[in-house]
């Protein structure tokens, strides 16, 4: 009751400050009336921001209706620089499955090998030491070189960004593992086969889904800059082109859209996190 | 004594120390049981105890020595060898029944899913935990979670039972029950049993034999002792019987003094024939194999009282 209770509070205050934030932020870029005289050429030029005293910055009141317009039609496609914002979406999620899942196929059954043995453990230490900290980014023309495909290279990208939270989680998990569980298995002369399926891997669950919890993060971040670089499409690009054509409106829906989809991915991760994790 | 279905013969085991040197944990152990006899060891903490268990179970290896089980030598861990731990071991992700299972699925491998779980059944009602099949380790208190682990280790039917001060962490009320469900158990069914405790109540309760280790480093096996209780023994009325202070007095001196002084006041112990103390039967004191003849007197009077 008291949780509930709680939770109902919370959601009121969570309401209120959003109602602050958004009066504050329609009052600071309401119009203020026409502005001082100007040639008229001059006035021409500004257009309605300076003659009439409106604010650059859009109000809460143009975003929403502007969002509005992209939600009645997300899936519209009037050419390279025209999509819809469900299209736009769509590729940059789809890039990131992409790069993901890779990761994911590389990163589990190789952190699997390193955890499983000191000496691949050891050998490999120096260069996850060394890539790890490498900018996802800075790979970027490295790909664009190799493979010369930018669509292919954002997911490259991807791949290489979300491959070493998971790889190094999956090594600690599966190190990690109680020595009573492993044992408890050698007892019963399980093989190294069912062992890793049936005592590792469950043990290890955990871990790991951390691991692919922070790479969907990481991997969602980089998904933006990338698109800016390789262009396109995707929202990454789509931000980067509205800021060219000066629609700070679109701008602010991208962010927006930007931190749901982001949000999104998190829970159906900690979603699966939970379902893997075992109360000791 | 001329049955030995298990053997310790002459095993050391001994860990790189800084600088170079190594420690002998202990060096050249004898020690062995005939079938369907409950033994005890006993000894401080850190003289090894567990480390001659882990060489038993397989999960360790010896630096020097065999151990021969069934007239076998043995190789690593094996399902012939059950283990209870000390710290229970259920996999968490498991339920009460999926832990039991999964033993009985290892030993039987191409049992179908209703035959292992009809068997796993047996046990977890014979361990006294109908009703509880669903329910995962975390559910469960200390007591019941070490009644899964005996389930576990019984379902595989193994030839030994190797436990681990497997009551130490439970309380009195629950280590007396559990105490009494496994001496039930190991009567019914002639299991041979070989478990490391603390408690020399726990010891001369359940054992057939006490083995007593002195403390390491360099730890020995300075005597078997014989109990002199008989078979149908209760644990409530323990300290009824004549030879009980007797042989509790003979073991706490051991553990107070006599494991410290033992290697320095004995410096002809021999290993391979250790003393069988059989308390309240005075000047009859016989080396542990055959072709020895009695050595000593028993450290303690029949009868002596605390
Ligand atoms: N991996 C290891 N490395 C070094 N020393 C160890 C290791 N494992 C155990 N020992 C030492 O071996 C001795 C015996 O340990 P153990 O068998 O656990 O004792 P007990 O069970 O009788 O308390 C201890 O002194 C301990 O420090
Ligand atoms: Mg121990």
């Amino acid at each position: 009751m008291t949780t509930s209770s709680l939770r109902l509070r919370a959601g009121v205050v969570s309401i209120v400050l959003l109602a602050a934030f958004l009066g504050i932020w329609h009052l600071a870029t309401r119009s203020t009336g026409t502005t001082a005289a100007m040639s008229p050429e001059y006035a021409k030029l500004m257009g309605l921001t300076a003659t009439q005293g409106k604010s650059a910055m859009p109000g809460p009141v143009d975003v929403g209706a502007q969002l509005w317009e992209h939600l009645k039609r997300p899936f519209y496609d009037n050419g390279p620089n025209d999509k819809g914002l469900g299209i736009q979406l769509g590729y940059s999620i789809a890039r990131v499955g992409t790069g993901y899942l890779l990761a994911v196929l590389v990163a589990i059954p190789l952190g699997f090998l390193i955890g499983m043995s000191p000496l691949l453990s050891k050998a490999l230490d120096p260069f996850i030491q060394v890539l790890k900290p490498i900018s996802p980014l800075a790979w970027m023309p490295l790909a664009l070189y190799t493979i010369k495909d930018s669509s292919i290279s954002a997911i490259f990208v991807i791949f290489i960004c979300s491959i070493w939270p998971m790889l190094l989680n999956t090594v600690f998990g599966v190190a990690g593992v109680r020595k009573e569980w492993i044992n408890v298995a050698r007892t019963l002369e399980v093989g190294t086969f069912r062992r890793a399926f049936t005592v590792i891997l469950p043990a290890a669950a955990p871990t790991i889904l951390t691991g692919m919890r922070i790479s969907i993060g990481i991997a969602w971040l980089v998904i933006v800059a990338a698109e800016m670089l390789v262009g396109g499409t995707g929202i990454g690009y789509f931000v980067w082109n509205e800021w060219n054509n000066l629609s700070i409106t679109n701008v602010i829906i991208a962010i927006l859209l930007i931190g749901i989809i982001g949000m999104l991915l998190d829970q159906i991760l900690a979603r699966f996190t939970r379902m893997v994790t075992f109360p000791e | 004594m001329t049955d030995k279905f298990i053997s310790i013969e002459g095993i050391a085991k001994r860990y790189p120390a800084a600088g170079g040197a190594t420690t002998t944990v202990f060096e050249n152990l004898w020690l062995s049981m005939p079938r369907g006899e409950f033994a005890c060891v006993i000894g401080h903490s850190g003289c090894g105890k567990t480390t001659v268990l882990n060489v038993l179970a397989g999960l360790d290896a010896p630096s020097e020595g065999a151990v021969i089980v069934d007239g076998q030598a043995i190789s690593g861990t094996s399902l012939d060898r059950a283990v209870i731990f000390q710290s229970h071991a259920l996999l968490p992700w498991r339920t009460v029944l999926g832990n039991v299972a999964y033993a009985v699925s290892s030993k039987w491998r191409r049992w179908d899913r209703a035959r292992v779980k009809a068997h796993a059944q047996t046990f977890i009602d014979l361990v006294g935990l109908t009703g509880s099949e669903h329910k995962r380790p975390s559910e469960l208190s200390g007591g019941m979670k070490q009644r899964v682990g005996i389930a576990r280790a019984l379902s595989i039917t193994p030839k030994i039972m190797l436990m681990d001060e497997p009551f130490s962490a439970l309380d009195a009320l629950t280590r007396g029950t559990l105490q009494d469900e496994v001496r039930r158990i190991c009567l019914e069914t002639g299991q041979t049993a070989f478990m490391i405790t603390h408690d020399v109540d726990e010891a001369i309760y359940l054992a057939d034999k006490i083995f007593l280790m002195t403390n390491g480093p360099g730890a020995v096996l300075a005597e078997v002792v014989e109990n002199p209780l008989p078979k149908d023994r209760g644990r409530t009325d323990l300290h009824r019987h004549p030879l009980y202070y007797a042989l509790r007095n003979h073991i706490i001196d051991f553990l107070v003094t006599r494991s410290r002084t033992f290697t320095t006041e004995k410096p002809d112990h021999d290993p391979r024939n250790v003393p069988v103390v059989q308390i309240g039967k005075p000047g009859l004191t016989i080396a542990a194999s055959d072709e020895q003849q009695q050595t000593r007197t028993p450290g303690t009077s029949p009868g002596l009282t605390a």
